[in-house]
Formats: C-alpha cells, sequence, structure tokens
C-alpha cells in the first residue's frame, strides 16, 4: 500500500514548487524555464475553470475552449485597436483600445462570462452525451466564426507586439509577468476551495451526485449549474487572457477542439475533482510536452497512451495517486 | 444565383449530408447499442481515407482502394474495440470522452508516423470521372452523384439489416435492454464487436469516397465527427432515421447557407463586407439550427428512446 | 369541513395501453395518517410520483394546501411544503448523515447561492440538522458517509432529511422496506408521534405498521382505488379481501 501524502501538504507542496522553480531559475538567467513555468500556471488557471465545472459539478464540458479563446481575443482585439489607435467604436462615445491588464482581465472574463451564460441556458436542458456534443459544437460554431471574420486576423490571427501593462510592474520581464500570472492561479484556487465549502458547493455536489435528491429538497439544478459553469467559464477566460499576453499573438487554434481537449487532459492527469489537480496535470503536461517533444516530433502518441492507461488504469491521476482518495468532512 | 446553380449547390448539400449520414450512422448505432461516446470515429474516417489512398496509388485501381479502406476501417474498428473500448462500457461518459480522445492523439501521430505531414491525393476512378446530364439538362459531377446513390444505397442497406436480419434484432433487443439480451445468450462482446467495426466501416467507407473530393490529411475525421455529433443531436441519439434526416438537413442547410449568404448580403452591402458576414455567419449557421432544434426538442427529432 | 391538506382528485395516467393510474380520488386531512395499500403493481409508486410532481397526471388534478398544483414541478412543491422520502432510499452518497439534513435545511430556509462561508461551520444550522438527526435517532452517526450507514440508518435518514423541510404534509415510500422487527416497531412510534406535525400520507406493505397507525386506509388495485375507509371497514370490506387474499366471499 502505497503510503498517502495528506492532500494539503501535497497541495503546499506544488503551489510553493511552482514558484520556487522559476525564481532560482531566473537567478540563474535560465529565462526559458521561467516561460514554461507561465506556461504550467496558465494552463493550470485554465483547468482550475474547467474543473469546477467538470471535476466538482460533474458537467462534462468539452468546449472550454471557446472560453479559453474569448478571453484571449478579448486582449488581442483591444490590444489591436490600441495598437493601430484606431477606436472599438465611435458611438454613444469612442471607445479606445486599451492594453492595461486590469483592464482586459475583465473584458476578457465579462466576455467568457457572458458566453458561457448563452452556452450553457442552452446546453445545460440536456444531459449526458448531448451536454458533451452540444458544448463541443458550440466552441466550434466560435472557432468557425473567428477564422472565417476578416477584421481580426481570421486564420492568421493577431498579433500583440508588446505585452499589456500592470501598473507597478514590468510586464516585459519573464520573472514578473509569471509572478502575476502565479498569484491570479493561487487567487482562483482559494476561490474555488472557498466555492466547494460553500452552500453553493453543497448543493453543485449533491446535484452531481443525486439529481433527484437535490429536486425533492428543493434546489433547482439548472440554476446552480448555470452559476457553476458561469464561474467556470470566466476562470478559464482569465488564463485565455494572460496566455494572449504570454505569446503575444491571439488565433483560433485557441478556440478549437483540440484546445478543449488538452484543458481537459490537464485536469485528468492530475486528478479530476481535486483541488490542486490542474496545477500538477499542467505541469506533467508541459514537462511532458517539453521533454518528449524534444525527443520526437510524434509525442502526442505518447501523450495519448499515458493518458489513456490513464484512464484506464489510474482514474484519480497523479494527486489520486499521491494522496489517496478524496477525503470529505 | 441562377436555378442551375442552385440546383447543383443543393445537390453538392445532399451529397455532403450523405456522407455525414455514413459517419452519424455509425456513431449513432454504437452509442444507441453499446451506450458509448466514441470520439475516435473520426480517426477511423482517416483511416479509410489513408487507407483507399495508398493503395489506390500502389495499385492503381480507385476500387481496389475502396474494398482496402472498408477493410483497414473495419479491422482498425475491431482491434480498437478489443483493446481499449470494451474496458469502457460500465464507464461513465467522461472517461470515454477521454480515453478515445487518446485514441485520436495515438492514431493521428500514427498516421503522420506512417505517411508523414503531408496530403495523399486521391484519384477520382475513371468510370466515374466526368458529368453525367441530369433532367433539366444540368451537367452534374459523376462522382458526386454517385456518392449520393451509394449512401442512399447504404441507408437502405442498414434499414433492412436493422430490420430483417438476425444481426438487426440484436441490434435493436441490445439497444432496448442490453442485460437482457445477455441472459437470452447472445454473445454480447462479438455483437459489440461486430457494431463497432460495422461503424468503423462504414466511417471508412466516408473516408475514402472523400478522399477523392479533398486531400487526404491527418486530421481530417475531427471536423467530420463534430458535424456528425450536430447531426445526432438533431435527428436523435439512437435513431438511425433521425441520422438521415439529420445528416441531409445539416448537409442541405451548410452547402446552401455558404454559397447563398453572402450573395444574399451583397445584396444589402458591399461585396467585400457581404463575402465576409455572409461567410461568417455561414459557418454559424447550422450550429445556430441545432440550437433551435434543441430548445424545441431537447432529445432531437426523431429520439429512439421516448 | 375544512379543506383537506393534500387532496387528488380524478387522477388519471397511462404509459402506453397501462392505465397505472385510473380515475383515483383521495385526500389527506390534517394531523391524520392515511394509508395507501395494494398489490404489487397496483400503481403506488406513480400515484406517489403524480402527487409529488415527478410526474404529470393526463387527467385530474392535485390540489395542495388549498391550491391546485397540478402545473407545479418537485421543486415547487417541494418549496411550498411536501416532503417525500423514496422507496428505494435516494441519499447523496458521499455526503455525511449531517451533510445530507444540512442540504434540507439550506433549500428550505434559505438560498444556495452563497459562495464564501463554509456551510459546515454555520453553527445555527448545523444544529438544527442535529436535531432532526436525533428525532430519528442517528445522533450518533451524524458524521458517517451515507455509503456506510446501514440500511435501516438510510430509511431513517430519508425520514430525517423530508423532515428538515419543516413540512406541511409528508409522502412516505415503503419507510420500513427492509427493516427488522425492532426497527419497524420504532420508527412505528416515531411516525405514531409525526402526524400532529404534519399528515402523512403513507404507502406501506408492512401491515402491521398499516393497522397500527392508520386513521383511514386506501386499497389501490390495478389503477383503481376500490376502496377507502377505517381499518375496521377494510379489513371487512368483500372487494378488498378479494384482491389481497382471493377469497370469493358470501
Amino acid at each position: 500500500m502505497a503510503r498517502v501524502i495528506p492532500e494539503p501538504a501535497l497541495n503546499a507542496v506544488l503551489a510553493l514548487a511552482l514558484v520556487a522553480i522559476p525564481v532560482w531559475a531566473s537567478l540563474s538567467g535560465e529565462v526559458f524555464t521561467v516561460t514554461l513555468a507561465t506556461r504550467v500556471a496558465i494552463y493550470a488557471l485554465a483547468g482550475v475553470g474547467l474543473n469546477l465545472a467538470l471535476g466538482f459539478g460533474g458537467l462534462v464540458s468539452f468546449g472550454h475552449a471557446a472560453f479559453f479563446g474569448l478571453g484571449g481575443y478579448a486582449v488581442g482585439i483591444l490590444a489591436h485597436h490600441a495598437q493601430t489607435y484606431a477606436p472599438l467604436a465611435e458611438w454613444p462615445f469612442t471607445i479606445p483600445g486599451t492594453q492595461a491588464m486590469p483592464v482586459t482581465w475583465a473584458v476578457a472574463m465579462a466576455a467568457s462570462g457572458i458566453a458561457a451564460l448563452g452556452i450553457g441556458a442552452l446546453s445545460l436542458r440536456t444531459s449526458g452525451v448531448y451536454f458533451i456534443m452540444i458544448t463541443l459544437a458550440f466552441a466550434q460554431m466560435i472557432y468557425y466564426f473567428a477564422i472565417s471574420w476578416p477584421a481580426y486576423g481570421g486564420e492568421d490571427g493577431l498579433s500583440i507586439y508588446v505585452r499589456g501593462s500592470f501598473p507597478g510592474l514590468n510586464t516585459l520581464d519573464p520573472l514578473q509577468f509569471f509572478l502575476i500570472a502565479w498569484v491570479l492561479l493561487m487567487l482562483a484556487l482559494i476561490l474555488s476551495a472557498l466555492v466547494r465549502r460553500s452552500r453553493f458547493g453543497l448543493a453543485l455536489s449533491a446535484v452531481r451526485q443525486n439529481e433527484t435528491r437535490a429536486e425533492a429538497v428543493g434546489i433547482r439544478p439548472f440554476r446552480i449549474r448555470l452559476v457553476a459553469f458561469v464561474i467556470s467559464g470566466m476562470i478559464t477566460g482569465l488564463a485565455g487572457a494572460l496566455f494572449a499576453d504570454l505569446a503575444r499573438f491571439v488565433s483560433p487554434s485557441m478556440l478549437a477542439w483540440s484546445m478543449s481537449g488538452e484543458i481537459m487532459v490537464f485536469v485528468i492527469i492530475g486528478g479530476v475533482g481535486r483541488l490542486f489537480g490542474p496545477v500538477a496535470g499542467a505541469a506533467i503536461f508541459v514537462v511532458f510536452e517539453h521533454v518528449f517533444g524534444g525527443l520526437t516530433e510524434h509525442w502526442q502518441f505518447l501523450l495519448g497512451l499515458t493518458l489513456l492507461l490513464i484512464v484506464l488504469f489510474a482514474r484519480g491521476g497523479v494527486i489520486g495517486l499521491l494522496a489517496g482518495r478524496e477525503r470529505h468532512d | 444565383m441562377t436555378l442551375a446553380l442552385f440546383a447543383e449547390q443543393l445537390l453538392n448539400g445532399i451529397q455532403f449530408g450523405v456522407m455525414l449520414f455514413l459517419m452519424a450512422a455509425g456513431l449513432t448505432l454504437v452509442f444507441g447499442v453499446m451506450g458509448l461516446i466514441n470520439l475516435a470515429h473520426g480517426s477511423l474516417f482517416m483511416v479509410g481515407a489513408f487507407a483507399c489512398a495508398s493503395v489506390a496509388a500502389a495499385t492503381g485501381s480507385f476500387w481496389i482502394g475502396l474494398a482496402a479502406s472498408l477493410a483497414a476501417a473495419a479491422a482498425a474498428g475491431a482491434l480498437v474495440e478489443i483493446v481499449v473500448i470494451r474496458r469502457l462500457y460500465d464507464r461513465d461518459h467522461l472517461d470515454q470522452v477521454l480515453a478515445t480522445f487518446a485514441l485520436i492523439l495515438m492514431f493521428s501521430e500514427g498516421v503522420r508516423w506512417l505517411f508523414g505531414s503531408f496530403p495523399l491525393y486521391l484519384d477520382v476512378p475513371p468510370l466515374l470521372a466526368g458529368p453525367i446530364r441530369l433532367p433539366g439538362g444540368l451537367d452534374y459531377p459523376l462522382y458526386r452523384f454517385a456518392i449520393i446513390v451509394a449512401g442512399l444505397g447504404v441507408a437502405a442497406g442498414l434499414s433492412l439489416l436493422i430490420s430483417r436480419t438476425r444481426l438487426g434484432i440484436r441490434i435493436r433487443a441490445g439497444e432496448a435492454d442490453r442485460e437482457m439480451i445477455a441472459a437470452l445468450g447472445v454473445d454480447i462482446s462479438k455483437l459489440y464487436t461486430v457494431v463497432f467495426a460495422l461503424g468503423a466501416a462504414l466511417a471508412g467507407f466516408a473516408g475514402a469516397l472523400v478522399g477523392a473530393l479533398q486531400s487526404v490529411q491527418v486530421g481530417m475525421g475531427e471536423p467530420v465527427l463534430i458535424l456528425a455529433f450536430v447531426v445526432i443531436v438533431i435527428g436523435g441519439i439512437g435513431s438511425i432515421r433521425g441520422a438521415l434526416v439529420g445528416s441531409l438537413i445539416v448537409g442541405v442547410a451548410d452547402t446552401l447557407g455558404r454559397s447563398m449568404l453572402p450573395v444574399a448580403f451583397g445584396l444589402l452591402m458591399d461585396p467585400a463586407s457581404a463575402t465576409a458576414v455572409g461567410a461568417a455567419l455561414a459557418s454559424m449557421l447550422i450550429y445556430v439550427v441545432m440550437a433551435v432544434v434543441l430548445v424545441l426538442r431537447p432529445k432531437g427529432l426523431f429520439p429512439a428512446h421516448g | 369541513m375544512t379543506e383537506p391538506v393534500l387532496a387528488v382528485e380524478r387522477l388519471a395516467r397511462s404509459f402506453g395501453a397501462l392505465k397505472a393510474t385510473d380515475d383515483v380520488s383521495l385526500d389527506l386531512r390534517a394531523g391524520e395518517i392515511h394509508a395507501l395499500i395494494g398489490p404489487n403493481g397496483a400503481g403506488k409508486s406513480t400515484l406517489i410520483k403524480l402527487v409529488s410532481g415527478a410526474l404529470a397526471p393526463d387527467a385530474g388534478r392535485v390540489r395542495f394546501l388549498g391550491r391546485d398544483v397540478s402545473g407545479l414541478d418537485v421543486v415547487e412543491r417541494s418549496r411550498m411544503g411536501l416532503g417525500r422520502t423514496f422507496q428505494v432510499s435516494s441519499l447523496i452518497p458521499e455526503f455525511s448523515a449531517l451533510a445530507n439534513v444540512l442540504l434540507a435545511i439550506q433549500a428550505r430556509s434559505g438560498s444556495s447561492f452563497r459562495f464564501f462561508r463554509p456551510a459546515m461551520s454555520e453553527r445555527d444550522r448545523v444544529e438544527r440538522a442535529r436535531g432532526f438527526l436525533a428525532e430519528v435517532g442517528l445522533s450518533e452517526r451524524a458524521g458517517v458517509m451515507t455509503a456506510e450507514l446501514s440500511h435501516g440508518e438510510r430509511r431513517l435518514l430519508e425520514v430525517a432529511v423530508a423532515l428538515a423541510l419543516e413540512p406541511k404534509a409528508l409522502l412516505l415510500d415503503e419507510p420500513m422496506a427492509g427493516m427488522g422487527p425492532e426497527g419497524s416497531r420504532q420508527l412505528t412510534r416515531f411516525l405514531d408521534g409525526l402526524r400532529v406535525r404534519a399528515p402523512i400520507l403513507l404507502v406501506e406493505h408492512d401491515m402491521d405498521a398499516v393497522f397500527a397507525l392508520a386513521d383511514r386506509v386506501s386499497v389501490l388495485v390495478y389503477g383503481r382505488v376500490i376502496a377507502t375507509g377505517t381499518v375496521e371497514e377494510i379489513r371487512r370490506d368483500p372487494e378488498v379481501r378479494e384482491a389481497y387474499l382471493g377469497e370469493h366471499g358470501p
């Protein structure tokens, strides 16, 4: 029987390792590691969003790339207008573009939140396989729209010449940008932990486990799920916004179904439903990509094989292996 | 837009729809009988296309390639079912989605490893090259017409299979009550393998047919797979009739939308904007249709189970 | 006479050719326990679903607290105060017994849209939840996960959850099912004292419980109510005897 590590301790180790490694790398001059760590933090944030709906809410959404991409495009479009000095709109008043991060984050979260509200309102009328297919289909709709709408690059995407600004920080410094991402990730994790223990979390968990019982005590599953879906979409949208500023590029590939699949992979490899699952999963994914991608261009075959083995034989993911089954109150 | 052009687009839409039906039928059959959602269905489409293209190139005959595509897809399907899929029947849908997504990654990279990243080309067989003159004087590509005929033939064949043969009875019984037919002594594992391989063969067939119309490349299956999902949502899971109706609706709406929406907007705005707006809306059209159907009929037009 | 708390008027529901509920009328008065008995397949579960709102009727009405609730769903009727237990225990498996009851209290007396305070640290609610558990005798098992409770304990938990809704009427679907004799006796005593808090429509097979508790009994056979009356009247009714015992009476 493997030694079981208490989950809170494991989570603390993950959080600290994620910040310690890039700090050490930055002091050693290894910029590339810092960038890798930033990608881990951003992917983890996307996964935290999905995990709320999927792991905790039981909503198998295969369309979260829609929120990731919309968050990214919010940043990209605002940057585009700022870069070209062309206002977004002239009426009712002139709305200029902007690259101020707090503003672009707010817009990204609003955009993804509204999309989640619309998609959720329609998709949550269904369940099971229908729900999976429909969330996938709606994400595809947005993907194809982004490809064919020429104003913002279409298939070629949009470049962001200079990274967005954050008051008081030099965002071009890789470590400082990493810390922004890490802090946002930690905030999202704290929010996630609070939500799980709250009345809302109790209701959401109940609805996931036994919808009939929840209705019998007077809880309306649709509303609970919709709110969870919107919060989930907003968090993933924020991750997309950060990703756009990291890569300084947005393209329809952020909206592709494969991106939805990848976000799911982060969550599952780490441990679906576990608080720090996305952190562990994103770290493993990025390391995997870096290590095996360096060895062969067919590294995704190994990723697929690993994912398959985990689904078949290690359902609880990495955190499940190390910390055992989830302990409940 | 002339009548001839409209008729041609309409036929293209039907041809597209028929091809979607081949995909959707396999998907809906597997879900109806085994309760399994299979994302790797698009990979089987790709396997069929690659098998046809490579064998046709090697032998010089499209027809041998077509036979190879059926065999290869069915074999791949059977292999995958025995090694992976049968472990998933008792799992929840999330596990099925993830495992079959993993299979997509493995199939795609496997094919890329075998054939490289550049697309293969498949030629229309000489027998079916050239136009066919339809009543009314319209010349339409014979190959596309043949696809329509072949697809409708498959639809009829499937319908007969399900309603008249022993296999069909077992399929229908399995859709209704899985545990019961096991208790009645039907060899469930063999039945499931056969159903899965049948679905795979249909997908491979579609891939081979389409291979001559567009290039054969890794990842060609997934867009079609997702459209097949839309078809099934519209038509109703588990219903072959729903798959046919849904695929024709999607095929015609998508094709006509793409050709006509830019023209329609051209009446209202300048050509450049019209193309942009029209194309963008056309790409969203079938999803809008899907959303409307969902609002009115959450379980699709012909839900198989009440 | 004051209006009954719960009334079913000419309720009908078919599944294809099968008339599961056929022109059923009955009512539940304040302070009473009205038992619903009948052979297997008589349509008792269907009737409970129609009353609770899980199924829509083909014809007829359901009236609760003086209102026609036929158009309301399960959630709305539950919020009005219609509590229900399930024939096969339907609880939240990964929750403790305490959390199951807390869920009902939360749903009943406040909004579920609170995101920051931990639910389990809301002292007054947790105390009330413990109170309901104590009533059914599950105090010692408050922290145990549903999956680890015994069958009998789960039946009691179902009752506790229904009570936590502060119901105006209770639908109990075979609460004694699978309980041993001692457990059944205790639950019977408990239900006896419960009737003053909320009238109970009790579906049961356990005849000892029915005869001990029921103020009135309705007998359901093939979807129709063939008799309604006191326990004595039902025992003597020839149609009932025939339905249950196959007797052809004098």
